[in-house]
């Protein structure tokens, strides 16, 4: 039986990351994470004519870099998973053209990147395919028109709100022996806090969070002290110290090993309210830094926790509150020899 | 000099109390300004706008607030002529150049700029 509990899926075979790649906007490529980043771009149109474009572009760009990276060709790719925050997804289905391998559309909000390598995991581990490409992308200006205003109103923000990450991540996964490997994946229910503020998607999202971090121990049975670090995707400030709490209330310490992506991707003097968001956040902080970190040596087994807030602006407009998910997938480094 | 200071100190004002409401009431932006129109609607037919701007000139012509008076002004000067029906006609009398202005700039800013973020 892969299912260890009731939410956890534990792999049989051994299922590696292959090969990663990114591409980032202009702020990103000014924090503090420039290095990890594979591509970067100065201008936010990134070349293109406009906004939507420029994240067609993006995640384009993570997609091609990520295949070079690691001399991977097209018709490696058994299938194409890929999600992103716009209406229809465009930005995955228009990049799907131009991929000739199966493409399953997934949404889960910013929850999108371990949504996506979970199911790829899960999809070679039962043998559906030997090698899966999986991507995600959000653009700060694509999300602002998206879900709050067009930035032309200059509408003002709270301290609460998040600041949506300009970029693209895409992995390879596989049977293939990698770097990194996908070792256990934790589905998230859909938890709603009823909050209903879209300027405050930390305390929306964070129950969830908690929900799906405790589940994974619980199904496991193992403690926060079996990793060298659980970070969830995009909490920022005010939900990572929610977070935070809630498990320290169910008697899970991490005050040691816990980070949210949204609060590692930007310097605090980035005015970026209460930190990054969006489905890139915790595709380029995963996949561009954490991975590295771990190549490093400096981290072993991580379990990164991808949120979602699943809400959409006509809901907003008719008072509802905020479904918010949340996916968690265990990375191991692979050591040399092992 | 003094009618500059006035003119800064009331138009502030307005803009002052626009931001407490929209911080302390929790109301959005666009309350705000649907709340402003209203209130310079009532203030303009009861007058009290009128001696507002005596004192204070475009400190209290240029907040939304003074669209709404405009508004009002307009429905007021026709109303002799028109009677009721004036609440329709002469409603854009003077505030349509505003909303004409604002139409032909926008198209113009459009033209000539690209959006940064």
């Amino acid at each position: 039986m892969k299912l260890a509990g009731k939410q956890t899926w534990v792999f049989e075979h051994d299922i590696y990351i292959q090969e990663t790649g990114t591409a980032v906007g202009p702020l990103e490529a000014e924090g503090p994470l420039r290095e990890s980043f594979d591509i970067a771009h100065d201008d936010l149109y990134c070349g293109e004519r406009t906004w939507e474009l420029a994240e067609r572009r993006l995640m384009q760009e993570a997609i091609d870099v990520c295949l070079q990276k690691g001399s991977i060709s097209f018709d490696d790719i058994d299938l194409f998973l890929a999600g992103d925050l716009l209406n229809q997804n465009v930005t995955a289905n228009y990049v799907a053209r131009t991929i000739p391998a199966p493409f399953l559309c997934m949404f889960g909000a910013c929850s999108t990147s371990m949504q996506t390598a979970a199911v790829g995991a899960a999809l070679i581990d039962g043998g559906f395919a030997r090698t899966v490409l999986a991507a995600t992308s959000s653009h700060n200006a694509t999300a602002e028109r998206q879900f709050r205003y067009p930035t032309e109103l200059g509408v003002q923000k709270p301290k609460t709100a998040t600041f949506t990450v300009t970029g693209a991540g895409a992995v390879v996964i596989g049977r293939k022996r990698g770097r990194w490997r996908i070792a256990a994946a934790t589905i998230g229910k859909v938890i709603d806090a009823g909050t209903a503020n879209p300027f405050d998607m930390g305390s929306a999202m964070a129950p969830a969070a908690a929900s799906t971090i405790e589940q994974h121990f619980i199904d496991l049975g193992v403690s926060p002290a079996d990793y060298d670090l659980i970070v969830t995707g995009d909490l920022s400030r005010v939900g990572s110290v929610i977070v935070r709490q809630m498990l320290a209330e169910s008697g899970y310490d991490v005050t040691d090993n816990y980070n949210d992506c949204g609060l590692m991707i930007y310097r605090p003097d980035q005015n970026v309210f209460a930190g990054g968001s969006g489905c890139a956040c915790c595709a380029v902080v995963t996949y561009g830094h954490l991975l590295k970190e771990m190549e490093r040596g400096a981290l072993q087994k991580i379990f990164v926790v991808a949120t979602g807030a699943l809400l959409s602006p006509t809901m907003m407009q008719q008072k509802q509150s905020i479904p918010a998910i949340a996916h968690g997938v265990v990375i191991e480094a692979v050591k040399e020899g092992q | 000099m003094m009618d500059y200071v006035v003119a800064f100190i009331v138009g502030g004002a307005l803009c002052a109390i626009a931001q407490l409401v929209m911080d302390i009431g929790k109301f959005s932006q666009m309350h705000v300004m649907g709340l402003f129109v209203a209130t310079g609607v009532f203030l303009g037919i009861s007058g009290i706008y009128d001696r507002l701007i005596a004192v204070a000139g475009a400190g209290a012509v240029l907040p939304i607030s003074g669209f709404g008076y405009f508004l009002a002004k307009g429905v007021l000067a026709q109303n002799e002529v028109n009677g009721w029906l004036a609440i329709g006609s002469g409603m854009f009398q003077f505030a349509g150049a505003i909303l004409s202005f604002a139409v032909v700039l926008s198209f113009f800013t459009a033209l000539l700029c690209k959006p940064k973020g």
